[in-house]
Protein backbone atom coordinates (compact mmCIF):
# COMPACT_ATOMS: atom_id res chain seq x y z
CA UNK A 1 0.00 0.00 0.00
CA UNK A 2 2.77 2.45 0.77
CA UNK A 3 4.09 2.21 -2.78
CA UNK A 4 0.60 2.70 -4.24
CA UNK A 5 0.37 5.73 -1.97
CA UNK A 6 3.67 7.31 -2.92
CA UNK A 7 3.21 6.64 -6.64
CA UNK A 8 -0.17 8.33 -6.55
CA UNK A 9 1.28 11.19 -4.56
CA UNK A 10 4.03 11.76 -7.13
CA UNK A 11 1.42 11.93 -9.90
CA UNK A 12 -0.68 14.37 -7.90
CA UNK A 13 2.37 16.51 -7.14
CA UNK A 14 3.11 16.81 -10.85
CA UNK A 15 -0.27 18.49 -11.34
CA UNK A 16 -0.54 20.43 -8.09
CA UNK A 17 2.49 22.49 -7.19
CA UNK A 18 1.08 23.32 -3.76
CA UNK A 19 1.34 19.67 -2.70
CA UNK A 20 3.97 18.99 -0.01
CA UNK A 21 5.26 15.90 1.72
CA UNK A 22 6.61 16.18 5.27
CA UNK A 23 8.02 13.07 6.95
CA UNK A 24 9.04 12.25 10.50
CA UNK A 25 12.43 10.70 9.76
CA UNK A 26 10.85 7.75 8.00
CA UNK A 27 10.40 6.67 4.41
CA UNK A 28 13.77 5.08 3.59
CA UNK A 29 13.39 3.42 0.19
CA UNK A 30 9.78 4.63 -0.03
CA UNK A 31 9.76 8.40 -0.25
CA UNK A 32 13.07 8.71 -2.14
CA UNK A 33 11.45 9.35 -5.50
CA UNK A 34 9.23 12.13 -4.20
CA UNK A 35 12.20 13.69 -2.39
CA UNK A 36 14.30 13.56 -5.54
CA UNK A 37 11.64 14.91 -7.89
CA UNK A 38 10.15 17.58 -5.66
CA UNK A 39 12.98 18.64 -3.34
CA UNK A 40 11.39 22.01 -2.70
CA UNK A 41 8.19 20.46 -1.47
CA UNK A 42 9.75 17.68 0.60
CA UNK A 43 11.07 17.97 4.11
CA UNK A 44 12.24 15.51 6.73
CA UNK A 45 11.09 17.14 9.96
CA UNK A 46 13.09 14.70 12.09
CA UNK A 47 11.87 12.52 14.94
CA UNK A 48 9.63 15.31 16.19
CA UNK A 49 6.00 14.65 15.39
CA UNK A 50 4.50 17.49 17.39
CA UNK A 51 6.57 20.04 15.56
CA UNK A 52 5.94 18.21 12.28
CA UNK A 53 2.15 18.51 12.67
CA UNK A 54 2.43 22.16 13.68
CA UNK A 55 4.70 22.94 10.72
CA UNK A 56 2.20 21.20 8.43
CA UNK A 57 -0.54 23.43 9.84
CA UNK A 58 1.60 26.48 9.14
CA UNK A 59 2.33 25.40 5.57
CA UNK A 60 -1.37 24.78 5.04
CA UNK A 61 -2.23 28.19 6.43
CA UNK A 62 0.17 29.59 3.85
CA UNK A 63 -1.96 28.00 1.12
CA UNK A 64 -0.16 24.70 0.70
CA UNK A 65 -1.66 21.19 0.75
CA UNK A 66 0.36 18.97 3.04
CA UNK A 67 0.80 15.23 3.44
CA UNK A 68 2.46 14.26 6.71
CA UNK A 69 4.04 10.80 6.72
CA UNK A 70 5.24 8.49 9.47
CA UNK A 71 4.52 5.03 10.86
CA UNK A 72 2.35 3.42 13.54
CA UNK A 73 1.09 5.80 16.22
CA UNK A 74 3.79 8.40 15.85
CA UNK A 75 1.99 10.85 13.52
CA UNK A 76 -1.29 10.31 15.40
CA UNK A 77 -1.00 10.07 19.15
CA UNK A 78 2.27 11.86 19.65
CA UNK A 79 0.84 15.01 18.12
CA UNK A 80 -2.84 14.56 18.85
CA UNK A 81 -3.38 18.07 20.13
CA UNK A 82 -1.60 19.70 17.21
CA UNK A 83 -3.87 17.71 14.91
CA UNK A 84 -6.97 18.61 16.91
CA UNK A 85 -6.38 22.31 17.56
CA UNK A 86 -4.10 23.48 14.78
CA UNK A 87 -5.19 21.28 11.87
CA UNK A 88 -8.71 19.91 12.41
CA UNK A 89 -10.30 22.85 14.18
CA UNK A 90 -8.93 25.25 11.56
CA UNK A 91 -10.13 22.91 8.81
CA UNK A 92 -6.72 22.92 7.15
CA UNK A 93 -5.92 20.66 4.19
CA UNK A 94 -3.44 18.42 5.94
CA UNK A 95 -3.51 14.68 5.38
CA UNK A 96 -1.91 12.65 8.14
CA UNK A 97 -0.63 9.39 6.68
CA UNK A 98 0.46 6.46 8.77
CA UNK A 99 2.04 3.24 7.56
CA UNK A 100 1.31 0.23 9.73
CA UNK A 101 -2.33 0.55 10.76
CA UNK A 102 -3.51 -2.35 12.90
CA UNK A 103 -1.05 -5.11 13.78
CA UNK A 104 1.05 -4.78 10.63
CA UNK A 105 4.22 -4.15 12.65
CA UNK A 106 3.67 -7.51 14.37
CA UNK A 107 6.81 -8.39 16.29
CA UNK A 108 7.78 -4.77 16.92
CA UNK A 109 5.38 -4.76 19.86
CA UNK A 110 2.62 -2.63 21.30
CA UNK A 111 4.40 0.69 20.72
CA UNK A 112 4.02 0.02 17.00
CA UNK A 113 0.47 -1.32 16.92
CA UNK A 114 -2.02 1.21 15.55
CA UNK A 115 -5.11 -0.20 17.17
CA UNK A 116 -6.80 2.85 18.67
CA UNK A 117 -6.25 5.32 15.83
CA UNK A 118 -9.67 5.12 14.14
CA UNK A 119 -11.38 5.82 17.44
CA UNK A 120 -9.18 8.82 18.14
CA UNK A 121 -9.13 10.41 14.71
CA UNK A 122 -12.77 10.15 13.66
CA UNK A 123 -14.04 12.18 16.61
CA UNK A 124 -12.07 15.28 15.59
CA UNK A 125 -13.86 18.16 13.87
CA UNK A 126 -13.93 18.17 10.06
CA UNK A 127 -11.90 14.98 9.84
CA UNK A 128 -12.28 12.49 6.99
CA UNK A 129 -10.83 9.07 7.82
CA UNK A 130 -9.66 6.64 5.15
CA UNK A 131 -8.61 3.02 5.74
CA UNK A 132 -8.03 1.38 2.35
CA UNK A 133 -7.94 -2.39 2.00
CA UNK A 134 -5.60 -2.86 -0.95
CA UNK A 135 -3.43 -0.95 -3.45
CA UNK A 136 -6.46 -0.07 -5.61
CA UNK A 137 -8.35 1.52 -2.75
CA UNK A 138 -5.12 3.21 -1.64
CA UNK A 139 -4.76 4.96 -4.97
CA UNK A 140 -8.40 6.07 -4.91
CA UNK A 141 -8.36 7.48 -1.40
CA UNK A 142 -5.00 9.20 -1.95
CA UNK A 143 -6.46 11.02 -4.94
CA UNK A 144 -9.54 11.92 -2.92
CA UNK A 145 -7.42 13.14 -0.02
CA UNK A 146 -5.60 15.53 -2.32
CA UNK A 147 -8.84 17.30 -3.20
CA UNK A 148 -10.54 17.49 0.19
CA UNK A 149 -10.43 20.98 1.66
CA UNK A 150 -9.95 19.88 5.21
CA UNK A 151 -8.14 17.46 7.47
CA UNK A 152 -7.77 13.84 6.44
CA UNK A 153 -6.39 10.78 8.18
CA UNK A 154 -5.08 7.99 5.97
CA UNK A 155 -4.38 4.64 7.59
CA UNK A 156 -2.22 2.41 5.40
CA UNK A 157 -0.92 -1.12 5.71
CA UNK A 158 2.73 -1.59 4.93
CA UNK A 159 3.64 -3.31 1.68
CA UNK A 160 2.95 -6.46 -0.24
CA UNK A 161 -0.83 -6.49 0.23
CA UNK A 162 -2.74 -8.42 -2.44
CA UNK A 163 -4.88 -6.55 -4.93
CA UNK A 164 -8.44 -7.45 -4.02
CA UNK A 165 -10.36 -5.33 -6.52
CA UNK A 166 -9.94 -6.92 -9.92
CA UNK A 167 -11.24 -3.80 -11.62
CA UNK A 168 -11.49 -0.23 -10.44
CA UNK A 169 -14.56 0.02 -8.20
CA UNK A 170 -17.05 2.90 -8.33
CA UNK A 171 -15.45 4.85 -5.52
CA UNK A 172 -16.96 7.84 -3.77
CA UNK A 173 -15.94 9.33 -0.43
CA UNK A 174 -18.22 8.01 2.30
CA UNK A 175 -19.52 5.10 0.25
CA UNK A 176 -19.11 1.41 0.97
CA UNK A 177 -17.84 -0.79 -1.87
CA UNK A 178 -19.80 -3.98 -2.41
CA UNK A 179 -17.59 -6.96 -3.27
CA UNK A 180 -20.18 -9.67 -2.94
CA UNK A 181 -23.96 -9.95 -2.70
CA UNK A 182 -25.41 -12.46 -0.26
CA UNK A 183 -28.54 -13.35 1.68
CA UNK A 184 -29.24 -12.59 5.34
CA UNK A 185 -25.73 -11.82 6.50
CA UNK A 186 -23.68 -8.70 5.67
CA UNK A 187 -19.98 -8.30 6.49
CA UNK A 188 -18.61 -4.76 6.76
CA UNK A 189 -14.84 -4.52 6.76
CA UNK A 190 -12.54 -1.51 7.00
CA UNK A 191 -8.83 -1.43 6.16
CA UNK A 192 -6.36 -4.19 5.44
CA UNK A 193 -8.35 -6.95 7.12
CA UNK A 194 -10.48 -7.34 3.96
CA UNK A 195 -8.38 -10.19 2.58
CA UNK A 196 -9.24 -12.71 5.33
CA UNK A 197 -12.80 -11.36 5.35
CA UNK A 198 -13.15 -12.42 1.73
CA UNK A 199 -11.83 -15.88 2.58
CA UNK A 200 -14.28 -16.07 5.48
CA UNK A 201 -17.09 -15.13 3.09
CA UNK A 202 -16.14 -18.03 0.80
CA UNK A 203 -16.23 -20.43 3.70
CA UNK A 204 -19.55 -19.08 5.01
CA UNK A 205 -21.07 -19.52 1.55
CA UNK A 206 -20.03 -23.16 1.51
CA UNK A 207 -21.57 -23.53 4.96
CA UNK A 208 -24.90 -22.20 3.74
CA UNK A 209 -24.66 -18.59 4.97
CA UNK A 210 -23.73 -16.65 1.83
CA UNK A 211 -22.88 -13.15 3.06
CA UNK A 212 -22.73 -9.77 1.37
CA UNK A 213 -19.28 -8.23 1.74
CA UNK A 214 -18.59 -4.51 1.87
CA UNK A 215 -15.28 -2.73 2.14
CA UNK A 216 -15.24 0.68 3.78
CA UNK A 217 -12.24 2.59 2.42
CA UNK A 218 -13.86 5.63 4.00
CA UNK A 219 -14.20 4.86 7.67
CA UNK A 220 -15.63 8.28 8.42
CA UNK A 221 -18.06 9.67 7.36
CA UNK A 222 -19.46 6.17 7.68
CA UNK A 223 -21.82 4.91 4.98
CA UNK A 224 -24.77 4.77 7.37
CA UNK A 225 -27.24 4.50 4.56
CA UNK A 226 -25.89 1.19 3.27
CA UNK A 227 -25.55 -0.24 6.77
CA UNK A 228 -29.12 0.80 7.63
CA UNK A 229 -30.45 -0.69 4.39
CA UNK A 230 -28.69 -4.00 5.08
CA UNK A 231 -29.98 -3.98 8.65
CA UNK A 232 -33.51 -4.01 7.30
CA UNK A 233 -32.74 -6.92 5.01
CA UNK A 234 -30.42 -9.05 7.12
CA UNK A 235 -30.47 -11.12 10.24
CA UNK A 236 -26.98 -10.02 11.25
CA UNK A 237 -24.48 -7.29 10.46
CA UNK A 238 -20.90 -8.34 11.09
CA UNK A 239 -18.25 -5.63 11.50
CA UNK A 240 -14.62 -6.59 11.07
CA UNK A 241 -11.74 -4.27 11.86
CA UNK A 242 -8.10 -4.61 12.91
CA UNK A 243 -8.72 -2.17 15.71
CA UNK A 244 -9.91 -2.14 19.31
CA UNK A 245 -12.92 -0.45 20.87
CA UNK A 246 -14.51 2.75 19.62
CA UNK A 247 -14.18 1.88 15.94
CA UNK A 248 -16.41 0.34 13.30
CA UNK A 249 -18.41 -1.83 15.72
CA UNK A 250 -19.28 1.13 17.91
CA UNK A 251 -20.31 3.35 14.99
CA UNK A 252 -22.34 0.55 13.44
CA UNK A 253 -24.14 -0.11 16.73
CA UNK A 254 -25.31 3.52 16.69
CA UNK A 255 -26.66 3.06 13.19
CA UNK A 256 -28.44 -0.18 14.03
CA UNK A 257 -30.03 1.31 17.13
CA UNK A 258 -31.62 3.98 14.92
CA UNK A 259 -32.26 2.16 11.66
CA UNK A 260 -35.49 0.40 12.56
CA UNK A 261 -34.09 -2.77 11.00
CA UNK A 262 -34.06 -6.09 12.78
CA UNK A 263 -30.43 -7.07 12.26
CA UNK A 264 -28.24 -7.77 15.27
CA UNK A 265 -24.57 -6.90 15.46
CA UNK A 266 -21.66 -9.34 15.52
CA UNK A 267 -18.55 -7.27 16.25
CA UNK A 268 -15.20 -8.77 15.31
CA UNK A 269 -12.37 -6.63 16.61
CA UNK A 270 -9.32 -6.67 18.87
CA UNK A 271 -9.58 -6.95 22.62
CA UNK A 272 -8.58 -3.79 24.47
CA UNK A 273 -5.74 -5.43 26.40
CA UNK A 274 -2.67 -6.06 24.26
CA UNK A 275 -0.94 -9.43 24.11
CA UNK A 276 2.33 -9.65 26.00
CA UNK A 277 3.78 -11.61 23.09
CA UNK A 278 5.75 -11.03 19.98
CA UNK A 279 4.69 -12.47 16.65
CA UNK A 280 4.17 -11.94 12.97
CA UNK A 281 1.19 -10.02 11.67
CA UNK A 282 -0.58 -13.27 10.78
CA UNK A 283 0.19 -14.80 14.16
CA UNK A 284 -1.12 -11.83 16.12
CA UNK A 285 -4.29 -11.74 14.04
CA UNK A 286 -4.87 -15.42 14.62
CA UNK A 287 -4.23 -15.21 18.38
CA UNK A 288 -6.84 -12.48 18.63
CA UNK A 289 -9.64 -13.90 16.54
CA UNK A 290 -8.90 -12.09 13.29
CA UNK A 291 -7.98 -15.01 11.03
CA UNK A 292 -10.52 -16.09 8.43
CA UNK A 293 -11.12 -19.35 10.30
CA UNK A 294 -11.68 -17.57 13.61
CA UNK A 295 -14.12 -15.16 11.95
CA UNK A 296 -16.15 -18.03 10.48
CA UNK A 297 -16.23 -19.85 13.76
CA UNK A 298 -17.27 -16.77 15.73
CA UNK A 299 -20.06 -15.96 13.28
CA UNK A 300 -21.36 -19.54 13.22
CA UNK A 301 -21.29 -19.88 16.99
CA UNK A 302 -23.12 -16.61 17.44
CA UNK A 303 -25.80 -17.48 14.89
CA UNK A 304 -26.26 -20.90 16.49
CA UNK A 305 -26.58 -19.34 19.95
CA UNK A 306 -29.25 -16.93 18.66
CA UNK A 307 -31.18 -19.80 17.07
CA UNK A 308 -31.60 -21.50 20.45
CA UNK B 1 42.88 -2.01 35.60
CA UNK B 2 43.23 -4.00 32.40
CA UNK B 3 41.68 -7.14 33.91
CA UNK B 4 38.39 -5.41 34.65
CA UNK B 5 38.25 -3.87 31.23
CA UNK B 6 38.90 -7.24 29.58
CA UNK B 7 35.81 -8.61 31.23
CA UNK B 8 33.45 -5.95 29.96
CA UNK B 9 35.10 -6.08 26.54
CA UNK B 10 34.34 -9.79 26.31
CA UNK B 11 30.78 -9.10 27.41
CA UNK B 12 30.38 -6.43 24.72
CA UNK B 13 31.59 -8.89 22.13
CA UNK B 14 29.01 -11.45 23.27
CA UNK B 15 26.26 -8.80 23.14
CA UNK B 16 27.24 -8.10 19.54
CA UNK B 17 27.24 -11.76 18.56
CA UNK B 18 23.90 -12.46 20.25
CA UNK B 19 22.34 -9.39 18.59
CA UNK B 20 23.58 -10.47 15.18
CA UNK B 21 22.20 -13.98 15.56
CA UNK B 22 18.88 -12.79 16.97
CA UNK B 23 18.31 -10.24 14.23
CA UNK B 24 19.41 -12.65 11.53
CA UNK B 25 17.13 -15.43 12.79
CA UNK B 26 14.14 -13.12 13.14
CA UNK B 27 14.93 -11.30 9.88
CA UNK B 28 14.47 -8.16 11.96
CA UNK B 29 15.91 -4.62 11.78
CA UNK B 30 18.13 -2.36 13.90
CA UNK B 31 21.40 -4.30 14.02
CA UNK B 32 23.37 -1.06 13.52
CA UNK B 33 21.68 0.35 16.61
CA UNK B 34 22.54 -2.67 18.72
CA UNK B 35 26.19 -2.68 17.71
CA UNK B 36 26.35 1.03 18.52
CA UNK B 37 25.34 0.52 22.18
CA UNK B 38 27.00 -2.83 22.95
CA UNK B 39 29.97 -1.25 24.76
CA UNK B 40 27.82 1.13 26.79
CA UNK B 41 25.54 -1.73 27.89
CA UNK B 42 28.49 -3.97 28.71
CA UNK B 43 30.09 -1.43 31.06
CA UNK B 44 26.76 -0.46 32.61
CA UNK B 45 25.81 -4.05 33.40
CA UNK B 46 29.30 -5.26 34.21
CA UNK B 47 30.58 -2.43 36.36
CA UNK B 48 27.96 0.11 37.26
CA UNK B 49 24.32 -0.89 37.67
CA UNK B 50 23.36 -2.44 41.00
CA UNK B 51 20.85 -4.86 39.54
CA UNK B 52 20.54 -8.63 39.67
CA UNK B 53 17.94 -11.32 39.05
CA UNK B 54 17.77 -11.89 42.82
CA UNK B 55 16.79 -8.28 43.47
CA UNK B 56 14.47 -7.84 40.51
CA UNK B 57 11.90 -5.82 42.44
CA UNK B 58 14.10 -4.44 45.23
CA UNK B 59 13.15 -0.88 46.07
CA UNK B 60 16.74 0.27 46.03
CA UNK B 61 17.86 -1.36 42.78
CA UNK B 62 19.33 0.92 40.14
CA UNK B 63 17.01 1.69 37.27
CA UNK B 64 18.04 1.45 33.63
CA UNK B 65 15.80 2.60 30.79
CA UNK B 66 16.58 1.90 27.16
CA UNK B 67 14.73 4.87 25.77
CA UNK B 68 15.84 3.99 22.24
CA UNK B 69 13.71 0.87 22.45
CA UNK B 70 14.65 -0.35 18.98
CA UNK B 71 17.96 -1.52 20.47
CA UNK B 72 16.05 -4.20 22.39
CA UNK B 73 18.03 -7.16 21.04
CA UNK B 74 21.21 -5.83 22.66
CA UNK B 75 19.40 -5.16 25.94
CA UNK B 76 17.90 -8.65 26.02
CA UNK B 77 21.35 -10.04 25.25
CA UNK B 78 23.02 -8.33 28.20
CA UNK B 79 20.14 -9.24 30.53
CA UNK B 80 20.41 -12.90 29.53
CA UNK B 81 24.17 -12.76 30.03
CA UNK B 82 23.55 -11.41 33.53
CA UNK B 83 21.17 -14.27 34.31
CA UNK B 84 17.81 -12.51 34.17
CA UNK B 85 16.55 -15.28 31.89
CA UNK B 86 18.13 -18.19 30.01
CA UNK B 87 20.50 -17.32 27.16
CA UNK B 88 18.72 -19.95 25.04
CA UNK B 89 15.59 -17.81 25.15
CA UNK B 90 17.34 -15.21 22.99
CA UNK B 91 16.66 -17.47 20.00
CA UNK B 92 12.97 -16.65 20.33
CA UNK B 93 13.55 -12.91 19.79
CA UNK B 94 10.77 -11.37 17.69
CA UNK B 95 9.19 -14.77 17.05
CA UNK B 96 5.63 -15.99 17.41
CA UNK B 97 4.64 -16.36 21.05
CA UNK B 98 7.88 -14.98 22.51
CA UNK B 99 7.97 -12.29 25.19
CA UNK B 100 11.07 -10.84 23.53
CA UNK B 101 9.31 -8.32 21.30
CA UNK B 102 11.23 -6.29 18.74
CA UNK B 103 11.15 -3.21 20.97
CA UNK B 104 11.94 -3.37 24.67
CA UNK B 105 9.11 -4.94 26.67
CA UNK B 106 8.52 -4.68 30.42
CA UNK B 107 7.20 -8.24 30.34
CA UNK B 108 10.85 -9.31 30.14
CA UNK B 109 12.63 -9.68 33.50
CA UNK B 110 15.02 -6.79 34.05
CA UNK B 111 13.37 -4.41 31.58
CA UNK B 112 12.01 -1.47 33.57
CA UNK B 113 10.03 0.27 30.85
CA UNK B 114 8.49 -0.76 27.55
CA UNK B 115 9.79 1.58 24.89
CA UNK B 116 9.70 1.83 21.11
CA UNK B 117 8.20 5.27 20.69
CA UNK B 118 11.18 7.58 21.00
CA UNK B 119 11.36 10.36 23.55
CA UNK B 120 9.65 8.77 26.55
CA UNK B 121 12.53 7.44 28.63
CA UNK B 122 14.05 10.62 30.00
CA UNK B 123 10.78 11.88 31.49
CA UNK B 124 10.11 8.55 33.18
CA UNK B 125 13.72 8.55 34.36
CA UNK B 126 13.24 12.03 35.81
CA UNK B 127 10.19 10.76 37.70
CA UNK B 128 12.15 7.83 39.09
CA UNK B 129 14.99 10.15 40.10
CA UNK B 130 12.60 12.61 41.73
CA UNK B 131 11.06 9.77 43.74
CA UNK B 132 14.51 8.62 44.87
CA UNK B 133 15.35 12.13 45.99
CA UNK B 134 12.12 12.82 47.86
CA UNK B 135 11.87 9.32 49.39
CA UNK B 136 15.56 9.18 50.25
CA UNK B 137 16.27 6.03 48.27
CA UNK B 138 19.83 5.34 47.15
CA UNK B 139 19.24 4.13 43.61
CA UNK B 140 20.61 5.75 40.45
CA UNK B 141 18.61 6.08 37.24
CA UNK B 142 20.31 5.71 33.87
CA UNK B 143 18.55 6.50 30.58
CA UNK B 144 20.11 5.58 27.25
CA UNK B 145 19.02 7.90 24.42
CA UNK B 146 19.81 8.00 20.72
CA UNK B 147 20.78 11.10 18.82
CA UNK B 148 17.80 11.10 16.44
CA UNK B 149 15.65 10.67 19.51
CA UNK B 150 16.83 14.05 20.75
CA UNK B 151 14.71 15.63 18.00
CA UNK B 152 11.73 14.94 20.26
CA UNK B 153 10.86 17.99 22.33
CA UNK B 154 9.89 15.80 25.28
CA UNK B 155 13.58 15.21 26.01
CA UNK B 156 14.16 18.90 26.42
CA UNK B 157 11.18 19.23 28.74
CA UNK B 158 12.66 16.45 30.85
CA UNK B 159 16.10 18.05 30.68
CA UNK B 160 14.69 21.35 31.91
CA UNK B 161 12.85 19.59 34.72
CA UNK B 162 15.80 17.49 35.85
CA UNK B 163 18.18 20.45 35.79
CA UNK B 164 15.76 22.64 37.72
CA UNK B 165 15.16 19.97 40.36
CA UNK B 166 18.86 19.08 40.63
CA UNK B 167 18.25 15.37 40.07
CA UNK B 168 21.86 14.43 40.64
CA UNK B 169 21.27 10.68 40.57
CA UNK B 170 19.88 10.83 37.08
CA UNK B 171 22.24 9.95 34.23
CA UNK B 172 21.44 10.36 30.55
CA UNK B 173 23.69 8.72 27.99
CA UNK B 174 23.45 9.92 24.41
CA UNK B 175 24.47 7.29 21.85
CA UNK B 176 25.82 9.85 19.42
CA UNK B 177 26.37 7.77 16.29
CA UNK B 178 25.44 10.67 13.96
CA UNK B 179 22.93 8.63 11.93
CA UNK B 180 19.15 8.51 12.31
CA UNK B 181 16.41 6.79 10.27
CA UNK B 182 16.34 8.73 7.05
CA UNK B 183 19.62 10.60 6.90
CA UNK B 184 22.52 11.77 9.02
CA UNK B 185 21.88 13.86 12.10
CA UNK B 186 23.68 16.76 10.50
CA UNK B 187 21.42 16.66 7.42
CA UNK B 188 18.10 16.07 9.18
CA UNK B 189 18.24 18.17 12.35
CA UNK B 190 21.69 19.18 13.48
CA UNK B 191 22.12 18.82 17.23
CA UNK B 192 25.29 20.87 17.50
CA UNK B 193 26.45 22.43 19.71
CA UNK B 194 25.18 19.50 21.76
CA UNK B 195 27.29 19.81 24.90
CA UNK B 196 26.41 23.50 25.17
CA UNK B 197 22.72 22.66 24.98
CA UNK B 198 22.89 20.27 27.92
CA UNK B 199 25.05 22.70 29.90
CA UNK B 200 22.52 25.45 29.28
CA UNK B 201 19.89 23.13 30.79
CA UNK B 202 22.15 22.84 33.88
CA UNK B 203 23.44 19.32 33.33
CA UNK B 204 26.96 18.09 34.12
CA UNK B 205 28.35 17.06 30.73
CA UNK B 206 31.10 14.55 29.92
CA UNK B 207 32.12 13.71 26.37
CA UNK B 208 33.49 10.23 25.86
CA UNK B 209 34.31 7.68 23.20
CA UNK B 210 31.36 5.31 23.62
CA UNK B 211 33.43 2.30 22.61
CA UNK B 212 36.31 2.84 25.09
CA UNK B 213 35.40 0.97 28.23
CA UNK B 214 37.80 2.83 30.51
CA UNK B 215 36.37 6.14 29.43
CA UNK B 216 32.78 4.93 29.94
CA UNK B 217 33.67 3.52 33.35
CA UNK B 218 35.46 6.55 34.66
CA UNK B 219 32.71 8.89 33.49
CA UNK B 220 30.13 6.75 35.29
CA UNK B 221 32.27 6.67 38.41
CA UNK B 222 32.09 10.46 38.71
CA UNK B 223 28.33 10.24 39.31
CA UNK B 224 26.73 11.90 41.17
CA UNK B 225 28.72 15.00 40.36
CA UNK B 226 29.49 17.25 43.31
CA UNK B 227 27.60 20.06 41.61
CA UNK B 228 24.11 18.69 42.39
CA UNK B 229 23.38 18.47 38.67
CA UNK B 230 22.01 15.60 36.63
CA UNK B 231 24.72 14.06 34.45
CA UNK B 232 24.84 13.40 30.75
CA UNK B 233 27.47 11.39 28.90
CA UNK B 234 27.74 12.36 25.26
CA UNK B 235 29.06 9.07 23.91
CA UNK B 236 30.57 9.35 20.44
CA UNK B 237 29.81 6.06 18.77
CA UNK B 238 29.73 4.34 15.40
CA UNK B 239 26.49 2.88 14.13
CA UNK B 240 27.26 -0.75 13.26
CA UNK B 241 30.48 -0.76 15.35
CA UNK B 242 32.51 -3.96 15.21
CA UNK B 243 31.29 -5.29 11.87
CA UNK B 244 33.25 -3.40 9.26
CA UNK B 245 30.74 -3.63 6.46
CA UNK B 246 27.98 -2.29 8.70
CA UNK B 247 29.85 0.65 10.21
CA UNK B 248 28.43 4.12 9.43
CA UNK B 249 25.82 2.59 7.09
CA UNK B 250 22.23 3.82 7.28
CA UNK B 251 21.07 0.71 5.39
CA UNK B 252 21.86 -1.44 8.45
CA UNK B 253 19.18 0.39 10.37
CA UNK B 254 16.79 -1.71 8.28
CA UNK B 255 18.49 -4.74 6.76
CA UNK B 256 18.96 -8.06 8.47
CA UNK B 257 22.10 -10.03 7.72
CA UNK B 258 21.89 -13.03 5.40
CA UNK B 259 23.46 -16.34 6.36
CA UNK B 260 26.68 -15.40 4.60
CA UNK B 261 26.75 -11.89 6.05
CA UNK B 262 26.14 -13.31 9.52
CA UNK B 263 29.01 -15.74 9.11
CA UNK B 264 31.47 -13.06 8.10
CA UNK B 265 30.28 -10.70 10.87
CA UNK B 266 30.72 -13.39 13.53
CA UNK B 267 34.13 -14.30 12.15
CA UNK B 268 35.21 -10.69 12.44
CA UNK B 269 34.05 -10.48 16.06
CA UNK B 270 35.58 -13.82 16.99
CA UNK B 271 38.93 -12.64 15.67
CA UNK B 272 38.91 -9.73 18.12
CA UNK B 273 41.39 -9.93 20.98
C1 LIG C 1 8.18 8.79 18.34
C2 LIG C 1 8.83 7.96 17.28
N1 LIG C 1 8.89 8.43 16.03
C3 LIG C 1 9.45 7.68 15.06
C4 LIG C 1 9.96 6.44 15.34
C5 LIG C 1 10.54 5.57 14.23
N2 LIG C 1 12.00 5.43 14.40
C6 LIG C 1 12.55 4.32 14.89
S1 LIG C 1 14.20 4.45 15.10
C7 LIG C 1 14.19 6.03 14.50
C8 LIG C 1 15.41 6.88 14.45
C9 LIG C 1 16.69 6.13 14.49
O1 LIG C 1 17.77 6.97 14.72
P1 LIG C 1 18.32 7.24 16.18
O2 LIG C 1 17.18 7.67 17.05
O3 LIG C 1 19.44 8.16 16.10
O4 LIG C 1 18.76 5.81 16.68
P2 LIG C 1 19.97 4.90 16.21
O5 LIG C 1 19.35 3.70 15.60
O6 LIG C 1 20.82 5.68 15.25
O7 LIG C 1 20.71 4.56 17.42
C10 LIG C 1 12.90 6.40 14.13
C11 LIG C 1 12.53 7.70 13.53
C12 LIG C 1 9.88 6.00 16.66
N3 LIG C 1 10.36 4.80 17.03
N4 LIG C 1 9.33 6.78 17.62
Amino acid sequence: MRLAFVNSLCKLAEKDDRLWLVCGDLGYGVLDEFARRFPNRFINAGVAEQNMAGVAAGLAQAGQRVFVYSIANFPVMRCMEQIRNDIAYHRLPVCVVTVGGGLVYGGHGYSHHGVEDLAMMHVLPNMTVFAPADPVETRLVTEAAASIDGPVYLRLGRGGEATLHKQAPAFAVGKALCLRKGATLALFSTGGILEPVLSAAEALTVLGHPPSVYSLPTFFPLDEETIAAESRRCQAIVTIEEHGRGGLAALTAEVLAQSGGGARLIPIRLPREPLAESGSHAYLRERQGLSAAAMVQHIQTTLAAWAK
Amino acid sequence: MPGESDHSVALANRIRMHSLRMIHTAQASHIGTCLSIADLLAVLYHDFLRVSPATLNAEDRDRFILSKGHGAAALYAVLAERGFFPIAELDSYNRDGSRLTGHASHHVPGVELSTGSLGHGLSVGAGLALAAKRLNLPYRTVVLLSDGELDEGSNWEAALFAGHHQLDRLVAIVDYNKIQSYGSVREVLDLEPLTDKWRAFRWYVTEIDGHQHDQIRSALNRIPSDSSQPSVLIAHTVKGKGVSYMEHQLAWHYKSPSQEQLRSALAELEAQP
